[in-house]
């Protein structure tokens, strides 16, 4: 528990990748195998169900401080955090214990649920004693079935396989299913990894660079493959041995999120192919907000996979029959794709995209200024006779997106930013006008060069009408010109909308306040009907 | 029983003696308690304050200042009140107020703290009818470890540090927290760099005897002096300045109570927090007034209002006392 408490610490302070993965791979390394195996089940988001009720553990802790129950809340109230303040509130404890993470779990933690009320007290007070510091806010928050820490489950692959020296996707992959932390699974983990490598790994994914200036800079229209640029999931679906496998671009395992597909997909013969998965309906795409209700989201049930119906938009082959096709030329892979997914009697849910007939790029300009209409986000330019390249190089495949959508709108809260920038105010909430008031709409961080930054920062700092917390209420006067990719209706927003990707293009010195946007400008520009 | 001190609109007022109590306002006598900014303002006429408190009280009010200084224990004569100065153990020269007026004897605490600290004389417990207590960290939930382990982990984060050649920045109060730790550290780490406001207060610390380990001006050191086996002391205000650029990707932490608890830590965006206060943690707030005898018990800045009332429920007689004194600086300090 101590060492486990102590990776919990290391974890918490940093806000370096490095050093977290260095920390995580270090544990992984040294913890026994039942240990690293819980370690990892938590890490990897995995929670353990309440084991005692919060009213029980605010009542005895308060017993236990020697205090009253007033003033346990009082101290609740300023900490924010049940464990945490049950942590600091309890004198330092009488005894230590030395005893493992998988003990204090399966021994202590995991029949705890089961005692009696008296029982439960009784053997509380006693782990308390035993637990001092971020050992005993740790055993609290698993108490409390909310352990949390900032490492992503990616991260913790990652420490993983650096721990042992294998393919982090090899490691995301076996994670990726149910499992239970037991010192065979860990084991079964760590020795397998190099024989599940070959199995069920993506193919690094090829990306695209942004077009910026005019297409005809690429040369003859005829070497190219234009085809819609898709707002979805870009995925590899893999089909090896009995393997079949669902793997996002951050190397994810996504197979549990989308079962139709998976489904589908047995039907498919050997290949690797690349895509986009997308929410689909009446042959249209639907709102990435539909997409976003099947996100991080493991065996849907029947009404949000009806809601929200998946396609697997498949726009390259990488592998056929086993063998590796990436250097084939793309005309030839999209041939084979194509008479791939045609052969499926009655077709499946893997569907090939079509390329842009456009003869010109003057045509495909056009076409491009109706991607909104179409769903999508612009064009993708393939050079024809390209491999599938590695990472991202140069010249062969082009994003050429649309114009994003702007508003001006005017700066109303800030809020410190993080790493680097954790002493600037660099969080910036901005609202539109709605009916004599500002309503806040967008969040941004990014777009300001370090000038402006600074700029903005001694603004804040000078302007603040009121705090909460870290949020700072800053004086309605700077007006920032934002785009963004997308707007969509949103309940949970005051202003009713929420938009995709938004950053500051720049700041509107020349703009007083009273002239920017209202929030009926933005329906107006999402094409919505605004009420009379 | 009697008012002996009242809180006024320029200060704690003791109507008896004549005299202020680290008064906010000026005024003609001011005792002061210890010179950190919310005690000690300047402007008054004649000022009261420990011996050893005297050189850092003038650093605070500069060199025109009338000072009177007396040694810890040492009574004076007020229009007949008897009023003696005792060490509180919250920085160098720091003091508790002890005022004895017709056969009655209050208690104002200043700042204070039990725990030890090498840079100043040891906190005093005076039995007393009436406790003026601060009450900054008057919550259970805060409880202090002991200061050599503090000092342990702040030299462990330095080494680990020095040996990935990143320069170590540590943000504290300068004026008591800064010398607190730099005099009990193990400077064979690596050099120790200061900042202009922790400098000023080191030489006032080491003019009254205190002795510290060599540190450089930050702002004074040569071209090319190698920073990345440094400890770099510096007031919070340094936090996010330009004045940073200089130790290049540095670590940093910070030293304060208030780091005790992690949604504080964590606002604070620092790589580490060490739990380090001057001020009395929980226990330490309910020892010191539990031996002073007193019955009652007036509290200050802090958290006032829960410590006046578990006061009360154990029988004192306890209220609150409005100064605008401001306790430990937190973030925005
Ligand atoms: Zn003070
Ligand atoms: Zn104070």
């Amino acid at each position: 528990m101590k060492r486990f408490a102590a990776l919990f610490e290391a974890l918490d302070a940093s806000t370096r990748t490095r050093v977290k993965t260095d920390a995580l791979a270090a544990y992984f390394r040294e913890a026994h195998a039942e240990d690293a195996a819980w370690a990892a089940w938590f890490l990897t988001g995995h929670r353990p169900r309440q084991a005692v009720p919060s009213k029980r553990l605010h009542l005895w802790a308060a017993e236990a401080a020697g205090i009253p129950l007033w003033l346990f809340e009082e101290c609740f109230d300023n900490v924010g955090d049940l464990a945490e303040t049950i942590a600091l509130v309890l004198p330092p404890p009488a005894h230590a214990s030395d005893l493992a993470l998988h003990e204090w779990i399966e021994s202590r933690l995991l029949p705890l649920r089961e005692l009696s009320e008296a029982e439960q007290k009784a053997r509380l007070l006693g782990y308390w004693d035993q637990l001092g510091g971020t050992a005993r806010f740790v055993f609290m928050k698993l108490i409390t079935g909310n352990f949390r820490v900032g490492v992503s489950a990616l991260l913790v692959m990652r420490a993983i396989a650096q721990a042992f020296g294998v393919e982090s996707n090899v490691v995301a992959h076996r994670l990726a299913g149910e499992w239970s932390p037991s010192a065979a699974f860990w084991k079964s983990l760590v020795d397998d990894v190099h024989a599940e490598a070959d199995r069920a790994g993506p193919y690094p994914f090829f990306l695209a660079h942004p077009l910026e200036g005019d297409p005809q800079a690429l040369g003859e229209r005829d070497a190219w493959l234009a085809e819609w640029k898709w707002d979805g999931i870009r995925a590899q679906l893999i089909r090896r041995g009995e393997a079949t496998a669902l793997w996002s671009r951050g190397n994810e395992p996504i197979a549990g999120q989308f079962p139709e597909l998976m489904a589908d997909a047995q039907r498919l013969p050997h290949c690797v192919i690349d895509g986009e998965i997308l929410a689909w309906r009446d042959d249209r795409v639907m709102p990435f907000a539909a997409l976003q209700k099947r996100l991080n989201r493991k065996n849907p049930g029947a009404k949000v996979m009806a809601e929200a119906p998946v396609i697997f938009l498949a726009f390259d082959l990488l592998e056929w029959e086993d063998e590796d096709w990436r250097v084939r030329p793309l005309t030839e892979r999209r041939q084979r794709l194509l008479d791939m997914l045609h052969a499926i009697a009655g077709g499946t849910r893997f569907r090939a995209t079509s390329p842009l007939p456009a003869a010109t790029w003057e045509g495909l300009a056009l076409a491009r200024a109706q991607s909104r209409e179409h769903g999508t986000e612009g064009l993708m330019l393939k050079r024809a006779s390209s491999p599938y390249g590695v990472g991202r190089p140069r010249g062969d495949w082009w994003k050429w997106k649309i114009e994003p959508y702007t508003l001006d709108a005017v700066l109303i809260y800030a809020q410190k930013g993080h790493g680097k920038r954790a002493s600037l105010y660099t969080d910036y909430t901005f609202g539109l006008w709605n009916g004599g008031e500002l309503v806040p709409f967008a969040k941004a961080y990014s777009g300001l060069d370090d000038a402006e930054i600074r700029e903005v920062d001694a603004f804040i700092r000078a302007n603040t009408l009121e705090r909460f917390g870290p949020v700072r209420v800053v004086k309605p006067e700077l007006v920032f010109e934002l785009g963004f990719e997308a707007i969509q209706r949103s309940k949970r927003h005051k202003s009713g909308i929420a938009v995709r990707f938004p950053r500051m293009l720049r700041m509107r010195k020349d703009k007083a306040p009273s002239q920017a946007n209202t929030v009926d400008d933005a329906r107006e520009l999402a094409g919505w009907e605004n009420a009379a | 029983m009697t008012q002996l001190i009242e809180s006024t609109a320029r200060g704690l007022y003791c109507a008896a003696g004549g005299f202020h109590i680290d008064p906010w306002q000026p005024v003609e006598r001011a005792v002061i308690t210890h010179a950190h900014g919310d005690h000690a303002r300047p402007g008054s006429a004649h000022y009261l304050c420990a011996a050893p408190g005297l050189a850092v009280l003038r650093a605070r009010l500069g060199e025109g200042a009338s000072i009177q200084a007396v040694p810890y224990g040492e009574p004076i004569d007020m229009n007949g009140t008897r009023i003696s100065l005792h060490p509180a153990g919250h920085v160098l020269g720091s003091a508790q107020v002890r005022i004895e007026s017709r056969g009655e004897t209050w208690v104002v605490s200043g700042d204070y703290k039990l725990e030890p600290d090498p840079t100043c004389a040891p906190f005093e417990p005076l039995a007393c009818e009436t406790f003026i207590t601060e009450s900054t960290f008057g919550l259970p939930i805060y409880r202090w470890g002991a200061p050599a382990s503090v000092a342990a982990s702040i030299e462990a984060w330095w080494r680990a540090n020095a040996e990935e050649k990143r320069a170590s920045v540590l943000f504290a109060y300068a004026f008591g927290k800064a010398q607190r730790i730099l005099a009990g550290l193990d400077a064979s780490i690596g050099p120790i760099l200061v900042h202009g406001a922790v400098d000023a207060m080191n030489a006032a610390y080491r003019e009254s005897g205190v002795a510290l380990p060599e540190t450089k001006l930050a702002i004074e050191l040569e071209k090319g002096f190698d920073v990345s086996r440094a400890l770099v002391v510096a007031p919070p205000s340094a936090q996010g300045s330009p004045w940073l650029k200089r130790f290049g990707d540095y670590s940093d932490a910070f030293a304060s109570g208030w780091m005790a608890v992690r949604g504080q830590r964590r606002r604070l965006a620092v790589d580490q927090g060490f739990v380090l206060s001057d001020h009395a943690d929980w226990p330490g707030l309910n020892r010191a007034i539990e031996a002073t005898g007193a019955r009652r018990v007036l509290v200050t800045h802090g958290y006032t209002a829960p410590l006046v009332q578990w006061l009360a429920e154990r029988g004192y007689e306890a209220a609150a006392m409005q100064t605008r004194f401001e306790g430990e600086p937190g973030a925005e300090a």
